[in-house]
């Protein structure tokens, strides 16, 4: 009994219309900022950011998503879920060959899903609920889930699960095989050369299966270790794709007033980087929900947003970032109110003692938005010292819950059972990791919420879980939600169609092209 | 003493840099009394020009807080971190150059070699270190700067006890009995006291610019406006906001000017015969 999902060819059709509305040209050469060099681009064994945004060229996942996270046809063109939302059946697109023109077919997948559960942490967590894959044919691939598992279809993104080839990497050791330094893939652009602390040289895939793709001949990602000139090199012409991050953003006005340059905050969609201060629950003034509430008040978000951020930044109303399934607004949201905050502050019965800021040390940005906060809290009467951190130091103070306030920021991987439940469970507290419950949050009754809604079916049931979860996390406030960030990616403007998906610049080169 | 002021007042370069230095002194003290909001309060939009705004004649930085504020407010960090740290340097500097110096021999050569241990490290990077270490904050800051900045101390002390100690009045001290401790605090100090203190100006000096350089590396007090780091964090937004830097960057460059001046003129002051056989 399998219910056929046509709708992803019909989406794939719609997208490639819009997309090539305007007749694209072949032939020329991009040059891009990468930032910083990537540890290595064999993206089964580094999920770096830098090696997720080149290697999105070089290797393909079986799926890709739109900007509102519904599958689209990568290395498999269609699939189906049995209506238990147990047995999901991918069909694979024939014809492709990976680079060394071996045929890429359902036992590279399988092959795949075993590599990455040994080197991927993150995969690993989301094939949990995978019991075993089965290939019928070369071109069929059978998965069947221990239970319904509504994230299912959000998990095969290229950085999320690449597809490895198996004749190369099939009983060898997959750290030390010598094929990780020329990474084979069956995505359009092949690994040319890598000249250490200067560029990555890639070029054009031949025999790529999408007729007419890619457009491009050869893409450089440049290293410049310095954000001041990374911002001359475009001011320059030297490159012509700065990808999010690759610039501080005080400099992004001044660019884009540049002639002939665009910018855009799209292709972060799956990520959703989701930015908040850690409170700690567990002991001091922040273990008093009131005054938890008294600092959603106190924080000018908005400030944050159009001065710290220019306005690159949407203010956040809750643990759910908007463009991630299930988000709702309907919710208890916090307007910068400081009589309101100094009100709340004196239910909680705060008396003035200290309490400690832990900036993020990822630059000018963050730096300047902890003094802002400190001087935010200090004006309803808080008494804030800001502590001085390098990442070590933020890494291990957090991990081990040894701060009264810290900023972070993390992704969402698009679903709340992927990228939200971890920093609000109770069974996600323990020391030693700056990404899960650092908090301490615990509630029993959003532990059930989480564990309910991930496993779910169908879809609707899951909604109405995780529309709850996010009313009692807005009340509670186990966290001082902040912004949802974007990272701008910033062009020529004759650089076209580079983000057509909801991870952006990471889903690789394929649609781009240049206007001459 | 009223020679020595004569001397030091005809010293065009020492008077400046006095009236400088005094100046700064009451902006430290007194600056905060006529600027009473925090210098981390945002007051304006950010990025406003300088001289745009009654109230405002230096602008604004990136958040929109008073450069002059800011500037004033970091007098008082970069003068009291200047001068306690000097102290400090000069608190371990003097006796251990004194005892190296007086007693010579194994003490002296032991005192020595640890004094040289420390300079064989180049001095910022050390500090930076230390800083690093410590965690910063002001007190991390002055320790670092003392650290890093009493051996040429002791080493000035030393040679001039050496010198002091051959001479007969101190022979006479030793015969009539006197104890060492006595001989060094009342009969040799006093008498080498004067290059310690030219050098401790320029001391003061340098820990200002050490302070301002580890706080434009963003190994500053975060709690602490101080001029460093209204430069260091100026400094990425040099291009659409010049006055961010600039405004601080004057105020270190006068008071370090005005403190090498004023070493300038005690020098002069205290050694009238040399200066005037140099000229």
């Amino acid at each position: 009994m399998l219910k056929r999902v046509l709708l992803s060819l019909l989406v794939a059709s719609a997208l490639s219309t819009a997309a090539f509305a305007e007749e694209p040209k072949s032939g020329g050469v991009i040059n891009a900022v990468i930032q910083p060099e990537p540890p290595g681009l064999m993206v089964g064994l580094v999920q770096n950011g830098p090696t997720q945004m080149v290697a999105g060229n070089i290797y393909e996942g079986l799926l890709r998503y739109s900007p509102k996270l519904e599958p689209l046809p990568g290395l498999a063109e269609s699939w189906s879920v049995s209506e238990d939302g147990k047995i999901y059946t991918f069909k694979l697109r024939k014809g492709v060959t990976w680079h060394d023109n071996k045929p890429f077919t359902s036992a590279d997948v399988a092959f795949s899903i075993e590599f990455l559960k040994q080197t991927h942490p993150r995969a690993r967590g989301n094939l949990a609920q995978l019991d075993k894959v089965e290939t019928p044919d070369d071109y069929t691939v059978v998965f069947t889930l221990k239970q319904p598992f509504g994230p299912f279809l959000g998990i095969f993104e290229v950085g999320s699960l690449p597809m490895i080839p198996k004749h190369i990497y099939e009983g060898t050791d997959y750290k030390t095989n010598p094929a990780n330094n020329t990474p084979i893939g069956t995505g359009p652009f092949m690994f040319k050369e890598w000249q250490k602390g200067s560029f990555i040289h890639l070029v054009k895939n031949p025999n790529y299966y999408i007729k007419g793709l890619p457009h491009l001949d050869e893409i450089y990602w440049h290293v410049i270790p310095d954000a001041a000139a990374r911002a001359v090199a475009f001011e320059t012409g030297k490159v012509d794709v700065l990808p999010g991050g690759s610039v501080e953003n005080f400099d992004v006005p001044r660019l884009t007033k540049l002639k002939n340059v665009c910018v855009t905050g799209a292709g972060w969609e799956f990520f959703s980087p989701h930015s908040w201060l850690w409170l700690n629950n567990r002991q001091g003034p922040t273990a008093n929900k009131k005054f938890r509430q008294a600092l959603m008040y106190a924080i000018d978000r908005n400030f944050a947003k159009d001065v710290i951020w220019n306005g690159l930044a949407k203010v956040a109303t809750g643990p759910s970032a908007s463009t991630i399934k299930y988000y709702t607004d309907k919710v208890t949201t916090y307007d910068y109110d400081p009589a309101k905050a100094k009100a709340l502050l004196k239910e909680a019965g705060y008396k003035g003692e200290k309490v400690r800021l832990l900036p993020l040390p990822y630059g000018e940005t963050w730096q300047r938005w902890a003094e802002a906060v400190k001087q935010n809290l200090q004006d309803v009467g808080i008494n804030v010292e800001m502590i001085a951190t390098d990442v070590p130091g933020w890494n291990q103070k957090v991990s081990d819950w040894d701060y009264d306030i810290a900023f972070t920021y993390l992704y969402q991987y698009g679903d709340p059972a992927l990228g939200v439940g971890r920093n609000y469970i109770s069974s996600q507290i323990s020391k030693g990791s700056p990404f899960n419950n650092v908090e301490g949050y615990s509630n029993p009754e959003i532990d059930q919420l989480f564990a309910d809604g991930a496993t779910a079916f169908p879809d609707s049931k899951r909604e109405d879980i995780y529309l709850k979860a996010q009313k009692i996390l807005t009340d509670d406030v186990p966290v001082a939600w902040q912004l949802e960030l974007q990272f701008p990616t910033i062009t020529r403007c004759n650089v076209k169609n580079l983000i057509t998906t909801a991870i952006g610049v990471n889903d690789g080169f394929r649609d781009a092209w240049l206007d001459k | 003493m009223s020679k020595f002021w004569r001397t030091m007042l005809r010293n065009p370069g020492g008077v400046i840099g006095l009236t400088i230095l005094l100046l700064a002194i009451a902006i430290a003290i007194f600056g905060p009394l006529l600027f009473p909001t925090s210098p981390w309060r945002m007051v304006q939009r950010p990025f406003l020009p300088p001289f745009t705004m009654p109230g405002l004649p230096l602008g604004t930085d990136a958040l929109g807080r008073d450069v002059l504020a800011g500037i004033i407010y970091g007098a008082r960090v970069s003068l009291l971190v200047g001068l306690v740290s000097t102290m400090a340097a000069l608190a371990v500097g003097i006796p251990v150059g004194a005892l190296a110096g007086y007693f010579g021999g194994k003490v002296g050569d032991a005192l020595m070699r640890f004094t040289e241990f420390f300079q064989t490290v180049p001095s910022f990077a050390l500090a930076i270190v230390l800083v690093a270490i410590l965690q910063p904050s002001i007190v991390s800051i002055v320790l670092a700067i003392a650290i890093v900045s009493w051996p040429p101390v002791a080493r000035l002390v030393r040679g001039e006890v050496l010198s002091l100690r051959t001479r007969e009045y101190v022979q006479a001290a030793i015969v009539t009995g006197q104890s060492h401790s006595w001989i060094i605090w009342r009969e040799i100090l006093p008498n080498a006291l004067s290059p310690v203190i030219v050098l401790a100006s320029l001391m003061v000096a340098t820990a200002i610019l050490l302070e301002s350089s580890l706080s434009f590396l963003g190994l500053g007090d975060p709690n602490l406006m101080s001029w460093g780091y209204m430069v260091g964090a100026g400094r990425t937004v040099i291009r659409q906001a010049w006055w961010i830097t600039l405004f601080p960057g004057i105020a270190i460059l006068l008071s370090v000017l005005a403190l090498n001046l004023i070493g300038e003129g005690l020098n002069d002051a205290f050694n009238p015969r040399l200066n005037k056989e140099g000229r």
